[in-house]
């Protein structure tokens, strides 16, 4: 049996015609070990990709290129069995806590659903005890919630409650896609504290789909920053986030807004006019086009991953073609600082 | 007193949806004044009102909601007394909206600069197409989209730029009032950051006030001049950005501001669930008192009334109480 949970190996998807359609996820390889758990963060900007990795780790569509490997076998090559099994084994939480809901049933309605459809319990008293179990993995207690209406719960109540509904088939990885991304910050504590917890004491790792930095710098283990289907870097969350190298990684730090009015954002900055580059075609870097340090190579060789720092901390980028020290870059094309074009 | 700058003065105002269990009071008893040339940001979570008290103020709610009570005195005139043509013409001329998913809200069938005409000429009647397609194109310069969109349509468009598409068009009538919901909330840093720009640039140029809806902290404080917390229908604290963020008054304030992460510290996350109660059913006293670590007894007794706790600082908290010199002073507990 393989050491790891997850193999992904050199997998591309895109949609559309393989020549011309658009690159969601391009020549990506990432191992995931079975043990210790860990929360493994995915962020970009919208259409980077981000959620294509889930899509593809749920089994929702396959790849276009290349193989994904559950405990050593390809999902894509499973019997009717190992279907059932990785369907208990691997489970989701999306975005909108609340869309999921159906307004009309109380709460106690989502739990028989999974408890029927899986057959979990013998009787009814079983059932309730795992239902039980599974509210108190995230905190909360079936008195307290399962006879309430969705609308009468609180965002945060209503994510981790289907956390708690993931956990009932004991799954060894949760994709989270967004998952706070809908509760305001009071509550999203609450939830990513769960997801913690239940790294830490059910061994579930996770998959955290997210465009907010912030929350991945607070509980990411790993985290996997991509541009338009490459992956730009690389890294400890801490690492990457405190010591961001990708050009493009920098600029998305420099931009998360900082909650202090008297630290406004540095300088001002545009969009390209263009946002084109996605097809398997385009050449060179990819975030060439809106790089301030871009270099004549960037528009046509494409730069591979290259070491910056320990624990596997890599950049896609030529600066660090020689190393974790940027090369001088003579003959980067300077910008104006004021209104650097991104 | 009336500020002199005050440009739009809500008070009192009440908005309600009827549900077979009775009356949802998603705006209940809200007051606050926008003045001109700022930004005023409006927090709260999913589901606080936000929406439908700025609905109220641009009286587009609709069945099972209705306008309870209250004023909305735009420009000196109290708007919830027009008649439905009056109010039609009031917005967009003088009040205009970029809608929560506004993106998403644009014609699919229609190009960008067709629906701008369609506003424009509703209101002003068939323009000469030359000096409309020069008016346009001026729009789009002022927010920054270049020329080639003109006879673009939205699903050509990349979401910050249909972003901000909606607010050349909220700025096409040029209004005294725009209130942006979630303008940018759908959109990643980068690009989120370049519609925050426009936005702060249109205030510049045009003086014009937003009312900025949304529930990022961090992009609050980059951005607005005032922020205005909100929690299950009513206004809890209003109050200059720094302030609010230096100095929060109210205990809902205090945890929204503690509970943004930042980039700059791993530290454990602080936990503030409690309970959130039926919307229908809302507890006596304080709106806030069923999550709030301070609640005391008089806090179920009566709901606690919107004082001037520091200079142009307002807060709705029992904590906070006048000594013998008439100033308010926070209680400790
Ligand atoms: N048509 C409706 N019928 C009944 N209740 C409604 C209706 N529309 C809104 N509500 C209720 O009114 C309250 C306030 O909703 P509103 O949309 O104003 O909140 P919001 O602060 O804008 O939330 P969000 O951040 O999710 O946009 C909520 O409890 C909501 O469920
Ligand atoms: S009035 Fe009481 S319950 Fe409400 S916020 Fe203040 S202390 Fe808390
Ligand atoms: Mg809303």
């Amino acid at each position: 049996m393989s050491d790891n949970l997850f193999e992904i190996r050199n997998v591309s998807k895109i949609y559309g015609p393989e020549d011309t359609g658009l690159v969601a996820l391009s020549e990506y390889s990432f191992s995931i070990p079975k043990e210790p758990a860990k929360i493994i963060t995915i962020a970009g900007e919208s259409g980077s990709g981000k959620s294509t990795l889930g899509e593809l780790l749920l089994r929702s569509s396959p790849p276009t290129r290349g193989e994904i490997l559950f405990e050593g076998v390809d999902i894509w090559k499973f019997n009717d069995q190992q279907k059932r099994d990785y369907h208990r084994h691997v489970q989701a939480v999306f975005q909108d806590p609340f869309g999921v809901y159906n307004p009309f049933y109380r709460i106690r309605h989502v739990f028989d659903m999974v408890l029927k459809n899986y057959r979990l319990a013998s009787n009814a008293t079983q059932g309730r005890e795992l239902t039980e179990e599974a509210l108190n993995a995230v905190g909360l207690r079936g008195d307290d919630v399962l006879e309430k209406y969705p609308h009468q719960l609180s965002g945060g109540q209503r994510q981790r409650i289907m956390i708690a509904r993931a956990t009932m088939l004991k799954p060894k990885f949760i994709v989270a896609d967004e998952p706070v991304s809908m509760v305001d910050a009071s509550l999203r504590a609450s939830i990513l504290d769960v997801m913690m917890k239940l790294r830490d004491d059910f061994g579930i790792s996770f998959l955290y789909v997210t465009h907010d930095l912030s929350t991945a710098y607070q509980i990411g283990d790993q985290i996997l920053l991509l541009y338009q289907g490459t992956v730009a870097e690389h890294g400890n969350a801490v690492d990457v986030i405190t010591q961001p190298k990708h050009p493009y990684v920098q600029l998305l730090i420099d931009s998360v807004p900082k909650p202090d009015p008297d630290n406004p954002w540095p300088g001002e900055i545009e969009l390209p006019a263009e946002e084109a580059l996605r097809t398997p075609s385009a050449k060179g870097c990819r975030f060439c086009p809106r790089c301030p340090q871009r270099m004549p190579r960037c528009e046509t060789e494409s730069p591979e991953r290259y070491d910056v720092g320990p624990d596997g901390h890599q950049a896609a980028c030529f600066l660090y073609e020689n190393g974790p020290m940027p090369s001088k870059t003579k003959e980067s094309m300077s910008v104006d600082e004021s209104n650097e074009h991104v | 007193m009336r500020n002199p700058e005050t440009i739009l003065e809500v008070d009192d105002l009440r908005v309600y949806y009827a549900t077979p269990q009775g009356d949802v009071k998603a705006c209940d008893g809200v007051s606050f004044d926008l003045r001109s040339g700022e930004i005023l940001g409006l927090v709260g979570e999913s589901g606080s009102g936000k929406s439908t008290a700025t609905g109220g103020v641009l009286r587009t709610i609709g069945s099972p909601g209705r306008i309870v009570s209250g004023t909305v005195t735009l420009d000196g005139e109290d708007i919830l007394k027009y008649d439905d043509e009056k109010m039609r013409q009031t917005r967009w001329q003088k009040l205009s909206l970029i809608p929560q998913g506004a993106m998403n809200s644009l014609n699919p069938t229609m190009t960008i600069s067709d629906q701008i005409a369609d506003v424009i000429e509703t209101h002003e009647g068939r323009q000469p197409a030359d000096a409309l397609r020069e008016r346009i194109m001026t729009l789009f310069r002022r927010v920054g989209l270049p020329e080639r969109i003109y006879s673009m349509y939205p699903h050509e468009l990349s979401g910050g730029m249909k972003q901000r598409a909606c607010i050349a068009m909220s700025i096409a009538l040029d209004p005294l009032v725009i209130v942006a919901d979630e303008a940018t909330s759908a959109l990643d840093v980068v690009v989120q950051r370049v519609v925050a720009q426009t936005m702060l640039k249109i205030k510049r140029e045009l003086n014009v006030s937003f009312i900025m809806i949304g529930h990022d902290m961090g992009l609050m404080a980059q951005v607005v001049d005032r922020l205005a917390v909100m929690y299950s229908g009513q206004l809890l604290e209003i109050a200059a950005v720094r302030d609010m963020f230096a100095r929060p008054a109210h205990p809902y304030s205090e945890i929204l501001i503690e509970s943004v992460p930042t980039l700059t510290e791993r530290k454990p996350m602080k936990i503030n669930e409690g309970i959130t109660h039926d919307p229908r059913n809302p507890p006596s006293g304080c709106i806030f008192r069923l999550r709030c670590p301070h609640a005391m007894p008089v806090c179920s007794e009566s709901r606690p009334d919107m004082v001037e706790v520091h200079p142009e600082q307002l807060v709705a908290c029992h904590l906070w109480k006048k000594d013998e010199n008439g100033s308010y002073v926070r209680q400790s507990v």
